[in-house]
């Protein structure tokens, strides 16, 4: 919060220059600080893009570190009240507060990232298929692991991120039907020093391959440290771990964000809801590193696969935890499910909170 | 595996330590200062920006403590020089705090920092078992040791602690003795700034050697809790702090090996678990009032 003053002023003084020219505004709100070198910041990065790509017919404000719930809405509501034409907010926990807020001012456009509600017209969601890259790290891991456990830093239980502990471990299946994750949950987004503890914990007990489903770079760094592998999270964290990061599963938000923020000055701004994935470059993947060849062949394979169509992660048989059938043999599990997806595949150790 | 437990435990548990032993004295004093985190804070920018521009930790260290004690200062200024109310003074400090770090850190972000490199004592250091755990550690780790037993023997121990007590419990009655009321707090309060910058150096150059906002993660709220929950004694404030770090590793581990209780229950357990050893070793009242410092959060100004 504490770019409020300066990005209200900036607001207002916007609010008093806009006739003449009538840039559009587009506003965002991050969970986390744009400097957490991963969710925030690759949102905050995209704004940058609009700024490059839209010039002068636009104007972009931020507010980072907003709590989610009530002081969420207060935020949304007061970017909505000084004058913003499209408000994006970032993060699963603002799903209600977006909702409640667009009721109330039906000519503002909000787009809530990660969410499923959409209960006025005047509300998109957006989201990229993160699982898809979490397939293929599973891969990756696989190949990698020497002890056949790979440990999994996660944030909070919602579908999104059980979607990518279930994508992941399928994908480690497919090339070791044996293979385990351990999953650690820090119950935040964002706190470097439990994410550094839940990873010493995790190598502790023998894993030899970190992921992590939270923002900031220090379980890499724990990793380095203890001279295992990681996987980077969200942007390429590459210099955190020269000789530690496989890969890693890189947000591109720019492109979605000028595609919408140009519709509404065209006036062509509908309620959609968008899910794009690797073939829409929505999400990419970092340089393959500190693998044999092969192993980086396979991963650019399967990005193919996925792209092309020709390969879906959650394709049956799979079952659930407790072994009953969820996909039967060729099955497909529909973008609904995928999106409410609230238990763990057979094979994943621990009971996932509710 | 037992050894980097425990290591992983200390680390965890120093920088709750070293904050909450300054944060003490000040308290002992009469002087309730909540802005603990917002000095973490920049002493944690403060030894990551000189240590990444000089490659030295220790003069990163240095400058985070010069940072503590400034920040203290700042407040100290305020509330014995001007007499403010020691909430909101300290409230605006960690505010202030937070806000300055991310502003002089954002050309930090997202670069390695450099660590501090452990320094084994020689021969204690190849004791089987406690050599690698107590005796092979950075030197935060031996300051923390060090300040929370001379903190324990300067205040039970010395005149000059006694007479900050006195300070703390009964500030007229000192005034009247001829003690500089002022002069005596405000030493306090920058003890404080210097124990809570160091432990911010703690986060950026042994903890996780990075910067990132917000590093502190309300780390500074947990050493002011540990502080009266410890009932303003040294070294059961450092029982607490390890039991924090302590549960806070299980829980991790008994995650990772898959125990079916909620994460979230397990997420609260070092804190439910600090309250009740807590509670239960000062279940003494009397104990329990002769410990509280008196005069805490009470402005002193001397009628002349």
């Amino acid at each position: 919060m504490k770019r409020l003053a300066t990005s209200l002023a900036a607001l207002l003084l916007a609010a008093g220059g806009a006739a003449a020219q009538d840039p559009t505004k587009a506003c965002f709100i991050y969970v986390g600080p744009i400097g957490d070198f991963g969710w925030s910041y690759q949102h905050d990065q995209g704004r940058l893009q609009v700024e490059e790509a839209l010039g002068d017919a636009v104007e972009t404000a931020y507010l980072e570190s907003v709590p989610e719930g009530a002081d969420g809405e207060r935020a949304i509501e007061r970017f909505a009240r000084s004058g913003c034409d499209i408000i994006f907010t970032t993060s699963f926990g603002y799903m209600d507060a977006t909702n409640k807020v667009a009721g109330r001012f039906p000519d503002v456009k909000f787009e809530h990232a990660t969410g499923y509600k959409r209960d006025h017209p005047n509300v998109s969601t957006y989201n990229s298929k993160f699982y898809e890259g979490r397939y293929v790290i599973g891969q990756i891991a696989a190949k990698m692991s020497q002890s056949g456990e790979a440990g999994y830093i996660a944030s909070m239980p919602i579908p999104e991120v059980v979607r990518g502990i279930d994508a992941f471990l399928l994908g480690a299946q497919s090339i070791n039907p044996d293979f385990k994750v351990r999953v650690v949950w820090v119950n935040s987004w964002f706190d470097p020093g439990r994410e550094a503890d839940a990873a010493k914990a995790l190598i502790d007990q023998g894993v030899d391959i970190l992921t992590q489903h939270t923002d900031s770079t220090a379980p890499m760094q724990v990793a380095a440290e203890r001279g295992i592998k990681a996987f980077g999270q969200a942007s390429d964290q590459i210099e955190f771990g020269p000789e530690t990061q496989l890969t890693a599963i890189v947000d591109d938000w720019g492109p979605y964000y000028i595609e919408r923020i140009k519709a509404v000055r065209d006036g062509t701004w509908e309620q959609q809801d968008t899910w794009h994935g690797l073939a829409e470059g929505n999400v990419a993947m970092a340089p393959y590193t500190n693998m044999p060849d092969d192993v980086a062949a396979m991963a650019a394979e399967t990005v193919e696969k996925i792209k092309s169509g020709e390969l879906e992660p959650f394709t049956g048989p799979i079952n659930k935890q407790d072994g009953t059938e969820w996909l039967a043999e060729g099955e497909m599990a529909s973008d609904g499910e995928l999106l409410g997806l609230n238990f763990y595949v057979e094979g994943v150790d621990g009971t996932l909170p509710q | 595996m037992t050894e980097s437990i425990i290591l992983t435990i200390i680390t965890a548990a120093t920088p709750l330590l070293l904050a909450a032993i300054g944060e003490l004295v000040a308290e002992r004093s009469g002087v309730l200062n909540l802005g603990v985190e917002g000095m973490m804070v920049t002493g944690a920018v403060a030894a990551f920006a000189v240590s990444y521009s000089t490659g030295s930790p220790y003069l990163g260290l240095l400058a985070a403590a010069a940072t503590g004690i400034a920040m203290a200062g700042i407040f100290a200024g305020l509330t014995i020089g001007f007499a403010t109310n020691q909430v909101a003074t300290g409230l605006a400090l960690t505010i202030f705090g937070l806000g300055v770090a991310g502003m002089v850190g954002e050309a930090f972000v997202g670069r390695p920092g450099v660590g501090m490199e452990p320094i084994a004592i020689p021969v204690l250091s190849e004791l089987p078992v406690v050599g690698r755990v107590l005796f092979a550690q950075d030197l935060l780790f031996y300051l923390s040791v060090v300040l929370t037993v001379a903190v324990a023997l300067f205040l039970f121990r010395s005149r000059a602690g006694l007479r900050l007590r006195s300070v703390g419990d009964r500030p007229e009655a000192a005034h009247a003795l001829g003690l500089h009321v002022g002069r005596i707090r405000t030493l306090a309060v920058l003890f404080g700034g210097l124990c809570a910058g160091i432990a911010g150096a703690q986060l950026t150059l042994v903890y996780t050697p990075q910067w990132i906002e917000n590093i502190t993660a309300g780390r500074g709220w947990i050493a002011l809790a540990l502080v009266v929950f410890a009932s303003w004694r040294p070294l059961r404030l450092a029982v607490g702090a390890y039991l924090f770090g302590a549960v806070t590793i299980a829980q991790f581990h008994a995650q990772a090996l898959g125990v079916s209780v909620p994460s979230q229950l397990l997420a609260a357990l070092p804190y439910l678990a600090t309250i009740l050893v807590l509670v239960l070793i000062s279940r003494n009242r009397r104990f329990t009032m002769i410990n509280t410092p008196a005069a805490l959060g009470q402005p002193f100004v001397p009628d002349r």
